[in-house]
């Protein structure tokens, strides 16, 4: 991609809040990242950080209340999707923008056929008839590998395993070929073959369509091979943000540098015991006044309880472009 | 493997869980998904077998069927010397509390009118005699062992994330204090570090109590690092069997190697090791293809491997595989004579 190309989307100040009974829960604080054609951006993070409710609050899928996206822009293309009206927003949602949920027996209707889920945007939005629609789903689960397509459009999503429910999650997202892709979790329930078969594909939809593709996992082998930039998140906030190759070969965020540390091995020595990052996650019922990390962060000091980082470039790129961090500490200063 | 002389803790012979398919308007039975079709073997107490294979393969069935939520078609699973597919509703209840299930879809196995709290009591409450008192008590320790917040006891599922969710559902599996737990791909949802202290978590258990696992996932360095052995599935058979060192440092049967071939390396930097991609129809299991199942996309596929189908069998001490190129007469009259056995081990 050419530096400098106009972003599809831009995402600026993200907040989004839960009111429950318990008070607010402050899911996702300041999220601001853009995505350019035919890129793919890899999302990492603790377990609750704030990855699915950010991806939500984009597309308008959060249930309000007791959800409320509270700041904020998201510009795809010309228009902010926060502004724009429900039915202008569902045919984004249906052509423009594809969506793989975290968790795909939720997202699928049981009572209806796994062919009428995804004949349905294939008619809604592409304008074909019965028969176009079902040609065209029986190719998109043979793209995603499920042997005996055209009988399996048949079935019902519980007659699917974990994987192939996946599968069709991931079919009917790039049913109407949309801009952009936005996979949660996508593959969790794949082997890996399975798992390389569909990163081959997106990789190849990106080259072919220039589709531009956010892709959540905590498999840092899946971002390793697939994404040009990775955006780690923590406590609701983005850590730490940068092109793939920098981002191992050098991470400067201290949950990072923990979070690369927890991986076992394929090959090399077995480890006796995994590391684990230890500490629990924040709370998050309040905004945050301080670096969410810092309770667990083995270099925290004073300032780390005063104030809550803002990301800074370390690369001398504008914010944003290259590689930064929300952290006050850095391993030079440590070095020294 | 700890110690082969023990009697297996559990033991499964020639299970079979078959899905009939009915068509057509009259909904007649025309066909069966062959999920589950034909597998053997055995884990010793205290021993974790790791099962892994390809998306479909029958894994979730065979957790399934070995808890016998679901009714298996054909065959035997032995549990602590009683055979689980034959039990009656009440000696069943009984026996429920000593063997549980993480579950591969963490939203749609818990209750989302139940708070945490109370999903996680809810075994205690069935199976046992404990005062809501020393329930509670229960559910921090379950919480605070899978790193669940006490702040979050009072929740519903709803308001969870994905990952937090899943270990809702461990920590309700462990409440009764279990002998043997089928984890579907138990830490999938999981990030790196939390999988990491759930498997810590998984491991002392099992030191400190002597837990058996049968741990399915499609990780296979987790794989590696928690299992004792490991047994490779394909279209509802098991293609190889072996103890882990061996398995990873060299896999035997083609479908293994192919499998581990693919692991991503998780760091962008190193270059990775030659990748076999499959090719060839991917099979279904409403219609398996003659001879071996796995002939279809073998890159050493042979003549025979289209009319005969491989039966498992030892080909090296404590290694068991389905495939004819380790078995004497490949190729030749398709007689399989094979290896014999030094031990008692895959049934
Ligand atoms: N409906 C809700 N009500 C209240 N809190 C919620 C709700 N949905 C999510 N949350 C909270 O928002 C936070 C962010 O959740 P999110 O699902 O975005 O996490 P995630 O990063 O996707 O995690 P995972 O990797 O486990 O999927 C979590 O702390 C979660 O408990
Ligand atoms: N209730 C059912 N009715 C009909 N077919 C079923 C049913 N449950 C599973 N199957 C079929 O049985 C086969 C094996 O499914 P299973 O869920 O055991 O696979 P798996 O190995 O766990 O896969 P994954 O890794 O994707 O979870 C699949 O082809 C699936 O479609
Ligand atoms: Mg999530
Ligand atoms: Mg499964």
């Amino acid at each position: 991609m050419p530096d400098g190309a106009a972003p599809v989307l831009d995402v600026r100040g993200l907040k989004t809040v839960f009111r429950t009974r318990g008070g607010e829960i402050h899911a996702v604080n300041s999220v601001s990242f853009h995505l350019k054609r035919g890129e793919v951006l890899g999302v990492v993070g603790e377990s609750g950080s704030g990855k699915s409710v950010t991806m939500m609050s984009l597309i308008g899928l959060l249930p309000t209340p007791p959800a409320e996206v509270r700041a904020g822009t998201v510009m795809l293309d010309e228009r902010d999707l926060l502004k724009i009206s429900p039915e202008e927003l569902r045919q984004v949602r249906g052509a423009r923008i594809g969506f793989v949920f975290q968790d795909p027996m939720t997202s699928l209707n049981p009572v209806f056929t796994v062919g009428m889920q995804i004949m349905e945007p294939l008619r809604e939005h592409m304008g074909m008839d019965k028969k176009q629609a079902e040609t065209r789903a029986v190719e998109l689960l043979e793209l995603v590998g499920i042997p005996d397509a055209r009988k399996r459009l048949k079935s019902y999503p519980h007659q699917f395993s974990g994987g192939m429910r996946q599968r069709v999650m991931i079919a009917i997202a790039l049913a109407c070929n949309p801009d952009v892709l936005i996979a949660d979790e996508p593959t969790t329930a794949l082997d890996v073959t399975i798992q390389a078969q569909i990163l081959e594909l997106v990789k190849e939809l990106r080259k072919k369509l220039g589709m531009a593709i956010i892709w959540i996992t905590h498999d840092l082998g899946v971002i390793a091979n697939i994404a040009d930039r990775v955006m780690v998140m923590y406590g609701g906030q983005v850590a730490e943000h940068g092109p793939v190759k920098e981002l191992f070969a050098d991470p400067r965020h201290p949950y990072t540098r923990a979070l690369l540390k927890t991986i076992p091995s394929i090959s090399g020595q077995r480890e006796a015991r995994l590391q684990v990052i230890e500490g629990q996650p924040p709370i998050l019922n309040a905004a945050p006044t301080a670096c969410p990390f810092r309770a667990r962060c083995t270099h925290s000091h004073a300032r780390c309880a005063a104030e809550n980082p803002l990301r800074r470039a370390v690369d001398g790129t504008a914010l944003g472009q290259g590689h930064d961090v929300a952290c006050h500490w850095s391993p030079e200063a440590a070095d020294a | 493997m700890r110690d082969l002389v023990k009697e297996p803790l559990v033991q499964v012979e020639d299970l079979k869980m078959h899905f009939p398919i009915y068509s057509g308007v009259l909904r007649r039975h025309t066909g069966d998904v062959k999920a589950v079709d034909g597998v053997s073997f055995s884990i010793q107490p205290g021993e974790t077998l790791g099962l892994v294979g390809e998306s479909g393969c029958g894994k979730s069935t065979v957790g399934r069927a070995l808890l016998r939520l679901y009714e298996p078609t054909a065959g035997r699973v032995i549990i602590e010397g009683e055979d689980i597919a034959t039990l009656d509703a009440e000696t069943l209840r009984k026996k429920r509390p000593s063997m549980q299930m993480v579950f591969q879809d963490p939203q749609a196995s818990l209750n989302p009118r139940m708070t945490l709290s109370a999903i996680i009591s809810e075994p205690m409450v069935e199976h046992s005699t404990m005062s809501a008192d020393e329930r509670q008590a229960r559910v921090f320790e379950l919480m605070d062992a899978v790193g669940l917040n006490r702040r979050f006891a009072n929740r519903y599922p709803h308001e969870f994330s994905g990952g937090q969710r899943q270990r809702i559902g461990i920590a309700r599996a462990l409440a009764l204090n279990p002998k043997f737990i089928v984890c579907d791909e138990p830490i999938a949802a999981l990030d790196v570090s939390i999988q990491a202290q759930v498997v810590n978590l998984l491991e002392d258990l099992q030191d400190k109590l002597g837990l058996t696992y049968l741990f399915i996932s499609h990780d296979l360095s987790m794989v590696r690092h928690i299992a004792d052995r490991v047994a490779v599935m394909y279209l509802g058979r098991i293609a190889e069997l072996s103890p882990r060192d061996a398995l990873y440092a060299q896999p035997l049967h083609p479908y293994a190697e192919a499998l581990l071939s693919a692991v991503n390396e998780p760091d962008p930097n190193r270059a990775r090791r030659e990748r076999i991609i499959l090719t060839g129809d991917v099979p279904s299991p409403a219609n398996p293809p003659k001879g071996c199942t796995f002939c279809t996309r073998c890159p050493k596929v042979m003549d025979i491997c289209r009319q005969d189908r491989p039966e498992l069998a030892e080909v090296q001490p404590g290694r068991f595989v389905a495939c004819h190129l380790y078995t004497k007469a490949a190729g030749s009259t398709g007689a399989s004579e094979v290896y014999e056995p030094t031990q008692q081990g895959a049934n």
